[in-house]
């Protein structure tokens, strides 16, 4: 399978999602420059963490003016396969692939720690590697990763099962505490409609290799790859 | 034109005055003499400090680069070298708490990038006043938040450090960063302006009025108007800076340039005369090329203005078009403001005019230095005394006391703010002794460590200086990993004040005395006197920075407990004594006392043992044992681990059993080991003449000791993890 990585001026984990994607899963990767307007015939797109434009506008807001951005629009909506971690999700909302908003985090500071997430939706491209309520232990590092968006969108989403990723405790409960950004519904993954979009807080790309603490991010890159 | 108060404003003393006239061959105008003063600042020249900064270490068998330049490099192998410093950014973070902290991180950033090294790692030692006071609460707050932003954005882990509490630091807090970058050996590039017509070119931010004599701020004590210096601390950017570390380390590697400096403190003074000066060639600038912020800017503020991010490169003639190209892909530019000289002079042009003419020689090298009088300090007699208090009654809460005291609870509050995994090679969260970096692709790692304790320093300088060097090295062997260089930031009060004077030759010789006994270089580092505020002066406060290899990161343990049912095993002795204690300090108020004697010889024996058995794997975990002694070390061990194992030890020393579990002695280390390996563990120490004793082993929800069979302490692993977990976040969150 062939992986293309954007990179936008400020992405940061550009390279380390390259790493896990070549090294670790031993997969085709190659790096897309946010000016051109090429995607290389890849199969999957990665907008990866960072602060891509320095975002001291709302994160990601900068970032969907991309040149880039409208071969990524297109191609998503051909169905093509696009995963947005961190940053990337944020700019995956502001292009409008994905609904809803992010907020500061409820605490108001950057948080950078392992948390625990439930699988909620294992039929997804990105998933289907895992099993429903399956707990991963995989970090987060981010200031705006409060997920927000209107009691409607919520809803549409939970029936539609567009939810993949929520905080939650050791034990797999969604409760307060665990919820530790404080977005709506514990949300840390969403998926489109389609199936074909996913945006996720939490970083998978530092959960690969054991020596760092923890391999359970791998199975979302192994899902994607799964024939 | 220049009268003795224009001198005082720039800090210079009429001697000083003197000799740059002799100098220059004439009365300097006004913008030469901003130059001056800026150069010879303490904080760009060194003058106090440099005769006994002579006594330290400095070669070794792997140093590519010692002092002088903007970071020193050390061999790793493999065709790779680390280059890594540490700077301080005190004074600004006073007055601006966000602003100084992160610009700090900006600088320290450039001092790495500009040698042609990705910095893959940040430190930082942050000295704070006491939390109950809620302006230290501010600033703390300030401070962390500032490193959290610029090292968060432009993407660098910062994977550790320390935090320190004392009443010396409320109105002068110390914010020491420290970075490491990795570089291919071939591909290192330096501080140079050669080749006589080469294009000097300007890229980054604009130039703007921030940070005018940021240098020679931080080289004056701080009065009351203090608060009005605000607009000489400098605003950081990380984006730009990510941009330009981006755009740098391109033209680098594509071998387009000659030399390259960052303007960071003295900016484009510093630069365009410290280039020259190390290649014996001059440099020829028009100011009116600079890129300007704002308007009506004179030559004296755009030579003295410290606006962050921005570097001064030499370029190939031939390869400037190509520079530019890839500035330009970075959103930057890339301007041409003038010229690699044959004459050995900094002449500067603004509107037709030369304003600046001067040899780069006599800003460089030849401020007066100093050999400042010292003077053993009356207050040592009284605080070294120390009358024990008789003992105190519940051990078991003094330990709970002891575990939550700022200094030693638990700094998540702090390093959660802080990205510490982007780059994906954090092996050891922080927290553990010593941060652990793999090197991706190879099967070494780096170790790295911040340390320094004030109060010994204070209480017995020299002593005080070779603990803190052979403490940080206890914290890399805790991880397995052999020091291979030094880097420290010196911080002190006024240097004038021949106490002081007295307070840095002694812990300068403490220090070269313990990096001689490690065959540890010294590869540079940073002097920040005058931490004085309002005629307090703060306590001397080095700051070691050491980096180690770890053979084989497979082989890497923790502090925690692994494993019920191990041996713990304490290497080393413990002995009589709580002088310059923690424990001293969080239960009786007291800051007195000697503090422990350290037999270097010893320690570095005790560090092999732990080093070697780590790298047998004879051991499932191993931590340091230091503030809060032996209590503290076996609390934590039984709580850093997510499996929070307890334990239960037998002493047999006779003596106070509050000096047993809070003594500070040296050269101990605590260890776990399987039974199996029990006895070869046991072996090497015999072999290397380490004392190595079987205190007890693990198990169970409580940590328990005994003292010559009767228990001194009980308590649940669970009760000592809250009372740790929840200190700083409670202290923190009054209003």
């Amino acid at each position: 399978m062939k992986f293309g990585v954007v990179i936008f001026p400020g992405s940061n984990c550009d390279y380390d999602t390259f790493f896990v994607l070549k090294n670790v899963l031993r997969q085709e990767a190659v790096f897309l420059w946010h000016k051109d307007h090429d995607l290389q015939g890849v199969d999957c797109v990665v907008l990866p963490g960072g602060f891509s434009y320095g975002d001291y506008l709302r994160s990601g807001a900068i970032a969907r003016f991309s040149p880039l951005m409208q071969e990524v629009r297109e191609f998503a909506d051909r169905g093509g396969l696009v995963l947005g971690i961190c940053n990337g999700f944020q700019v995956l909302l502001e292009l409008g692939l994905l609904p809803g908003a992010m907020l500061r985090n409820k605490n108001l500071k950057f948080l950078c720690q392992y948390v625990h997430l439930r699988v909620d939706n294992p039929e997804t491209r990105f998933t289907r590697r895992t099993r429903r309520g399956q707990i991963l232990r995989i970090p987060i590092a981010h200031f705006d990763g409060h997920y927000f968006s209107p009691p409607e969108t919520l809803r549409d989403l939970e029936e539609h099962g567009q939810v993949v990723f929520r905080y939650v405790d050791e034990k797999g409960e969604p409760t307060e505490a665990a919820n530790v950004n404080g977005s709506a519904a514990s949300i840390a993954g969403l998926i489109n409609r389609r199936g074909n979009v996913l945006g996720m807080m939490p970083h998978p790309e530092r959960a690969s290799e054991v020596l760092l603490g923890s391999k359970d991010g791998r199975l979302i890159f192994e899902s994607l790859v799964q024939p | 034109m220049i009268d003795r108060k224009l001198l005082a404003d720039h800090n210079l003393t009429l001697e000083e005055y003197e000799r740059i006239v002799s100098l220059v061959g004439r009365e300097p105008n006004i913008t030469e003499l901003g130059i001056f003063s800026l150069m010879w600042s303490e904080h760009c020249s060194y003058k106090s400090s440099k005769a006994f900064l002579k006594k330290l270490p400095t070669k070794g068998k792997y140093v590519i680069q010692g002092p002088g330049e903007n970071a020193g490099i050390i061999d790793i192998g493999g065709g790779l070298a680390v280059v890594f410093k540490i700077e301080s950014h005190n004074h600004p973070s006073f007055i601006e708490p966000f602003q100084g902290a992160a610009t700090g991180i900006g600088g320290i950033l450039r001092d790495i990038f500009t040698m042609g090294a990705r910095p893959i790692a940040l430190l930082d030692s942050l000295r704070f006043g006491p939390l109950d006071n809620p302006r230290n609460r501010a600033i703390m707050d300030g401070v962390v938040a500032g490193i959290s932003s610029y090292g968060n954005s432009i993407g660098v882990p910062t994977v550790g450090g320390e935090v320190y509490f004392d009443d010396c630091y409320s109105k002068n807090p110390l914010v020491n960063v420290f970075c490491l970058g990795l570089v291919e050996k071939d591909k290192i590039f330096y501080a140079k302006a050669e080749g006589v017509g080469n294009p000097v070119l300007y890229v980054g931010s604009k130039t703007g009025r921030d940070g005018i004599h940021g240098a020679t701020m931080a080289s004056a004590e701080f009065g009351k108007e203090t608060e009005q210096k605000r607009p000489n601390v400098q605003v950081g950017d990380p984006f730009k800076e990510k941009l330009l570390l981006e755009a740098c380390l391109e033209v680098m590697d594509k071998g387009l340039i000659v030399g390259i400096q960052d303007m960071g403190a003295a900016g484009l003074t510093c630069s365009t005369a410290e280039m020259p000066a190390k290649s014996g060639t001059g440099i020829s600038i028009n100011l009116d090329l600079v890129p300007q912020r704002e308007e009506g800017m004179t030559p004296y503020e755009i030579m003295l203005s410290e606006s962050q991010e921005r570097m001064l490169l030499v370029a190939k003639k031939e390869n400037v078009t190509e520079v530019q190209k890839i500035f330009a892909k970075w959103d930057l530019d890339a301007v041409d403001i003038g010229e690699v000289t044959a004459g050995r002079n900094l002449r500067v042009s603004f509107r037709g005019e030369t304003v600046v003419d001067v040899p780069v020689d006599a800003v460089v090298n030849l401020c007066p230095v100093y050999r400042r009088p010292s003077r053993k300090p009356a207050y040592l007699r009284t605080f070294q005394q120390l009358d024990l208090p008789p003992l105190a009654g519940d051990l078991g809460a003094a330990l709970l006391k002891v575990i939550a005291s700022p200094t030693l609870a638990d700094k998540e509050w702090v390093f959660r703010q802080y990205d510490h995994m982007v780059q994906t090679n954090t092996a050891l969260l922080p927290g553990a002794d010593a941060a652990v970096l793999r090197v991706k692709g190879q099967k070494r790692a780096l170790a790295m460590t911040l340390d320094g304790n004030a109060l010994y320093c204070y209480l017995d300088p020299r002593i005080g200086g070779a603990i803190a060097v052979a403490e940080a090295c206890r914290n890399l062997a805790c991880v397995g990993a052999r020091p291979i260089g030094v880097t420290n930031c010196l911080n002190f009060g006024n240097p004038e004040k021949p106490e002081i004077m007295w307070q840095f030759k002694k812990i300068i010789e403490g220090m070269a005395e313990a990096c001689r006994t490690f065959e540890i270089p010294v590869t540079g580092g940073n002097v920040s006197f005058y931490n004085d505020t309002e005629g307090l002066s703060i306590r001397p406060t080095p700051v070691l920075g050491i980096v180690g290899l770890i053979d084989d990161v497979d082989r890497l343990v923790g502090p925690g407990f692994k494993k019920e049912d191990d041996a713990v095993v304490l290497l080393g002795e413990n002995s009589e004594g709580l002088g310059a204690s923690e424990y001293l300090r969080a239960i009786y108020g007291l800051e007195r006392g000697r503090p422990p004697g350290i037999d270097l010889e010893r320690e570095k024996s005790v560090q092999e043992v732990c080093i070697q058995a780590i790298a047998r794997g004879l051991v499932r975990s191993a931590h340091d044992l230091s503030e809060g002694g032996l209590a503290v070390c076996a609390a934590e061990a039984c709580i850093l681990d997510r499996t929070e194992i307890g334990c239960a030890l037998d002493l047999e020393d006779k003596i106070r059993p509050d000096a047993l579990l809070f003594g500070e002695a040296q050269s101990r280390i605590l260890l776990s080991a399987s039974e199996t390996s029990l006895p070869k563990l046991l072996e090497l120490a015999a072999e290397k003449g380490v004392p190595a004793k079987v205190i007890g082993w693990t198990g169970g929800k409580e940590l328990v000791i005994r003292q010559d069979g009767q228990e001194i302490v009980r308590l649940p692993v669970q009760r000592l993890f809250e009372a740790w977990k929840n200190a700083l976040p409670g202290t923190l969150s009054i209003r």
